[in-house]
């Protein structure tokens, strides 16, 4: 059984960290081994996170509303480190204007307040199997 | 990063390539075919040359702030480190939490110091299968230190000591009994003691506990690691310590017999999938489990 490793990761100024812990522990509980940065990290702290623990998939959660400055910044940072394959996900406070904006940026997806975990479940293990069938 | 030949990942991993260094210690722990060749191919003298640490002790003395002020000293004095953070897999899902890494941040930009937050996926000895395997990944990669934090440990969790050139073993006041009880295990097969928080009150009472069962008073130092106090000391000891094991050519002795340990746990962790299908396949005669166990063994391993 292939097992998926996923970081989860607070960029910015924000520390409202309960819904990041929140789909952390969902993420365990579905199989995952979630790495978990903890709060005010900066894009390029978080790349190089991913990069070192080679995980199959991001998960960005903010509630401060400086997503749409810092998720596509996470994007930037994980190409600069070469690693541009490996998928973002984001999550939190994020107005419905916003979440195409994201999308078109290459956040794969948003979740907002109220989105059920199973669907955020199911959207990291989609991501997961995608990046996992570009490995050796 | 897509897929490369095993002799490539090698050769970049060998330069220190950050992405090389982890695919190669994923693709080993997840048993791929290609582990075999990345092993085998590692630079031997650098696996030489590295000292590798362990970090033990129960859920909250410190051992994760513990490493991060280490990393701190070794980065001073411009040695590369790597640092596998071993933390438990849920026996129910196989999921696993892995928040090591948080204590380690400061360092998160420094590619010369390499953090790998593992799972124990199913092994219960304190660390996981695929540690001694990371261990030479990040040694061939130019880390000259390994420090290898196991997860919170009891009573039984020893196999890091077999496994790392050096076993620490941390503790701090208020565990109570607890410690009382483990003294009969761990305490026996550790290389230096450290009494975390040395400025909680009972430190000073802990420390006059411990020292009754040791073999050397000097084998115990206090540290308060979340403001670096001690932390300078226990590297100097630690790479004195080194030194010692050298000179009288016993590092290379332990090393010989932490690879016969670890060939035997990961024999007895491939042995036991099979012998585990080989059970479930035959028809259960309601005979006694030790009489049928050794019945299979010899099958399986004519005597």
């Amino acid at each position: 059984m292939e097992v998926y490793r996923v970081l989860i990761a607070k960029p910015g100024l924000d520390g409202h960290d309960r819904g990041a812990k929140f789909i952390a522990r969902a993420l365990r509980d579905a199989g995952f081994e979630v790495i978990y940065t903890g709060i005010r990290r900066t894009p390029n702290e978080i790349a190089a996170s991913a990069v070192q623990e080679d995980v199959a998939a991001v998960g960005l959660s903010s509630m401060s509303g400086a997503h749409a400055r810092l998720f596509p910044a996470v994007l930037a940072s994980l190409r600069q480190a070469g690693a541009a394959d490996i998928p973002v996900l984001g999550g939190g406070i994020i107005p419905a204007e916003d979440i195409t904006l994201l999308q078109e940026a290459g956040i794969c997806s948003v979740f907002t307040p109220g989105t059920p975990a199973q669907a955020i479940i199911k959207a990291f293990k989609d991501a997961c199997q995608q990046q996992h069938q570009h490995r050796n | 990063m897509s897929s490369l030949q095993p002799a490539q990942l090698v050769e970049q991993l060998h330069r220190g390539d950050p992405r090389s260094v982890a695919r190669a210690i994923s693709l080993v722990e997840d048993q791929s075919d290609v582990g075999a060749s990345i092993m085998q191919g590692l630079d031997q003298q650098r696996l030489d040359e590295a000292l590798t640490v362990g970090i033990t002790g129960p859920p909250g003395a410190g051992k994760s702030t513990l490493t991060g002020a280490l990393i701190h000293h070794l980065r001073q004095q411009k040695i590369r480190v790597g640092i596998i953070a071993v933390d438990p897999s849920s026996p129910l899902t196989h999921g696993a939490l892995l928040g090591d890494r948080i204590r380690m941040m400061d360092h998160a930009l420094d590619q010369d110091v390499v953090v790998r937050s593992m799972a124990t996926r199913g092994r219960l000895g304190g660390v996981c299968a695929a540690a001694g395997a990371a261990m030479r990944i990040m040694a061939a990669s130019g880390c000259r230190v390994i420090l290898v934090e196991t997860v919170g440990i009891g009573q039984s969790e020893m196999d890091i000591a077999s496994l790392a050139d050096i076993t620490v073993l941390v503790l701090a006041p208020g565990f109570g009994d607890e410690i009382q009880a483990m003294k009969a295990g761990i305490l026996e097969v550790v290389d230096l003691l450290v009494i975390n928080k040395a400025d909680m009150p009972g430190a000073q009472k802990l420390l006059f506990d411990l020292g009754k069962g040791l073999r050397a008073s000097d084998q115990v130092l206090q540290t308060c690691a979340s403001e670096k106090q001690g932390t300078a000391d226990l590297l100097t000891r630690l790479l004195s310590l080194e030194k010692m094991l050298r000179q009288e050519q016993k590092l290379q002795q332990r090393r010989l017999c932490s690879l016969r340990q670890e060939t035997v746990d990961w024999s007895l962790e491939l042995f036991k999938k099979r012998l585990t299908a080989l059970v479930h396949a035959q028809h259960c005669t309601g005979i006694d489990p030790r009489v049928a166990a050794e019945q299979l063994l010899n099958r399986v391993i004519p005597g």
